[in-house]
């Protein structure tokens, strides 16, 4: 069953003279449990639409839907992971991670448990009173993943959480969001400008169109999640297949085309 | 990171060794500075510092300590009155538009006139007592506190907002956990700021109305041409000013040990 519908959905932000048509007729549909990537040229509405799935924003027209229910706010089991990491300064990791749990108002007993639980999940145990400003790009990342973990989310909708790392780092953090999409089997949307990130963690792979976004392409991706995935010949092959779909959305510069291509 | 952490304690625990001895370089800076002027002025109404601290010492008990105390009580009050008001205001402005587009005007118009204009009005309304001291210097504080507390509460990022938002947060969670946080070294630094405003100003009323405080003392001692009183009684506001300063780096730094951090 699907867990995650956008029915034809439209979005337009109001600016001060006038308004940019953000998404236009948005049709996706996810199964629960389903990691899909989301990927397309700056600026095609692919944060949007997260936001919709995420209850932040309500669509102009069309429906976003999930798990069956339509979405009008703020979802207890749905985790939203910004760019930013979203994480505060002026809380340790501990509180960070604890956030949702305090703002649900669960009993403090509970949040200890479960924030220590997915901090040691995510190997940040010994920096639970470490502020932010203390830790590693990578390590705030992950922080970020500790907080949605603690909300035991089945939802997880990423917005290019990885795009601020280095690449080794950034592989790293890849493995260990594909690590937990295994044990936990969360329904996961990823936006990203990587396009190998967008084959290592999506078994499918939307490709939006320049704005207004619509879905321009779908690129099955069934050898996701594989072992040693990164080294097979066939996430190579999915990857320039990707980088082709893009180039014709007029995503990827042709010159980055053809060092691949080559 | 295990040395960022030693770093952070290292430098909190040797803060305060290292603050106690800025503060005996300052004083004798200071002491050196004053010895120095009152032998080229050479003239009864600058006394020697050690006139001055012998006449601090001598009176500290008797005369100075009940006029300390009464200085301190009048501005610990307006500060406190000034931000209580002034802070949750100011925020309230800055997260909302619509409040912020009629309050902002008004703000404009009032803050820029000198507040002190209004002492003879509160001195008729209020009387020559506490009352008029504390509310000037919390109208004061007050616009302070407001126009930085608007300021940071508009500079709060987009993003803090959104997440915490997305976790389900309602307008005052979103208030506790990011706006609040988010001001509050702002608002520090402008208590800093008004601290030294508010001393002042207490200075100019508790002189010109009144038979108590640092102010009234030291303009008495003045009339009564005893200058080593009335440099007891300005050595007592410093002592009041550092006393204020002191205060509000402590709660500064129990309330925003994250600014504190090794980046």
């Amino acid at each position: 069953m699907s867990e995650l519908d956008f029915q034809s959905v439209g979005f337009t932000y109001s600016g001060t003279d006038r308004g940019v048509e953000a998404l236009c007729g948005l049709d996706v549909s996810v199964d629960g449990g389903e990691p899909v990537a989301v990927i397309g040229p700056s600026g095609c509405g692919k944060s949007t639409m997260l936001l919709l799935a995420a209850g932040m924003l309500a669509p102009d027209s069309g429906e976003v839907r999930v798990a069956g229910k339509r979405v009008n706010g703020p979802r207890l089991k749905t985790a939203l992971i910004l760019q930013e990491y979203g994480l505060l300064p002026w809380k340790t990791a501990f509180h960070n991670a604890a956030l949702g749990l305090e703002i649900r108002g669960l009993p403090s007993a509970e949040i200890r448990d479960r924030t220590l639980g997915s901090l040691s999940r995510v190997g940040l145990t010994e920096f639970a009173s470490a502020f932010p400003g203390e830790l590693s790009g990578g390590m705030r990342q992950r922080l970020a993943v500790a907080r949605a973990l603690a909300l035991d989310a089945n939802l997880m909708l990423m917005d290019e959480p990885l795009s601020a790392l280095d690449a080794l780092t950034r592989e790293d953090l890849q493995d260990l969001l594909l690590e937990l999409w295994r044990s936990n089997g969360h329904t996961a949307v990823l936006v990203t400008h990587s396009i190998e990130e967008a084959v290592f963690l999506g078994r499918r792979i939307l490709v939006l169109s320049p704005r207004p976004g619509r879905v321009a392409e779908v690129v099955d991706n069934p050898g996701m999640g594989e072992r040693d995935y990164r080294k097979a010949p066939e996430f190579y092959e999915r990857c320039v297949h990707l980088r082709e779909v893009l180039a014709e959305e007029g995503a990827v510069g042709r010159l980055a085309f053809e060092v691949t291509g080559s | 990171m295990s040395a960022t952490r030693s770093g952070r304690w290292g430098s909190e625990t040797g803060g305060w060794g290292r603050r106690l001895l800025g503060y005996a370089g300052a004083v004798a800076v200071l002491l050196v500075t004053w010895q120095l002027l009152s032998i080229a002025v050479d003239s009864p109404a600058l006394p020697t510092p050690y006139e001055s601290i012998s006449e601090f010492v001598a009176t500290f008990a008797s005369d100075l300590a009940p006029h300390l105390l009464v200085s301190t009580w009048r501005v610990v009050a307006a500060i406190t009155l000034g931000t209580a008001l002034g802070a949750p205001m100011g925020l309230a402005m800055g997260r909302s538009p619509r409040l912020d587009s009629v309050a902002a005007p008004l703000v404009y118009l009032t803050y820029p006139v000198p507040k002190v204009v209004f002492l003879p009005v509160l001195l008729v309304l209020l009387g020559l007592g506490d009352l008029s001291k504390i509310a000037l210097i919390t109208i004061i504080v007050f616009f302070q506190i407001l126009v930085t507390a608007r300021d940071a509460a508009k500079a709060v990022p987009g993003a803090s907002v959104l997440s915490v938002r997305s976790l389900g947060a309602g307008p005052w969670q979103i208030y506790r956990h990011v706006v609040v946080p988010a001001a509050l070294p702002d608002i520090f630094t402008a208590l800093r700021i008004g601290t030294g405003t508010a001393v002042a100003v207490l200075f100019l009323a508790e002189s010109i109305a009144g038979t108590s405080g640092l102010g009234y003392y030291i303009v008495d001692s003045w009339g009564r041409l005893d200058y080593s009183a009335m440099f007891a009684g300005i050595l007592g506001m410093a002592l009041l000013g550092v006393l204020l300063y002191e205060a509000l780096e402590a709660l500064e730094s129990r309330t925003c040990r994250w600014t504190r951090v090794v980046r």
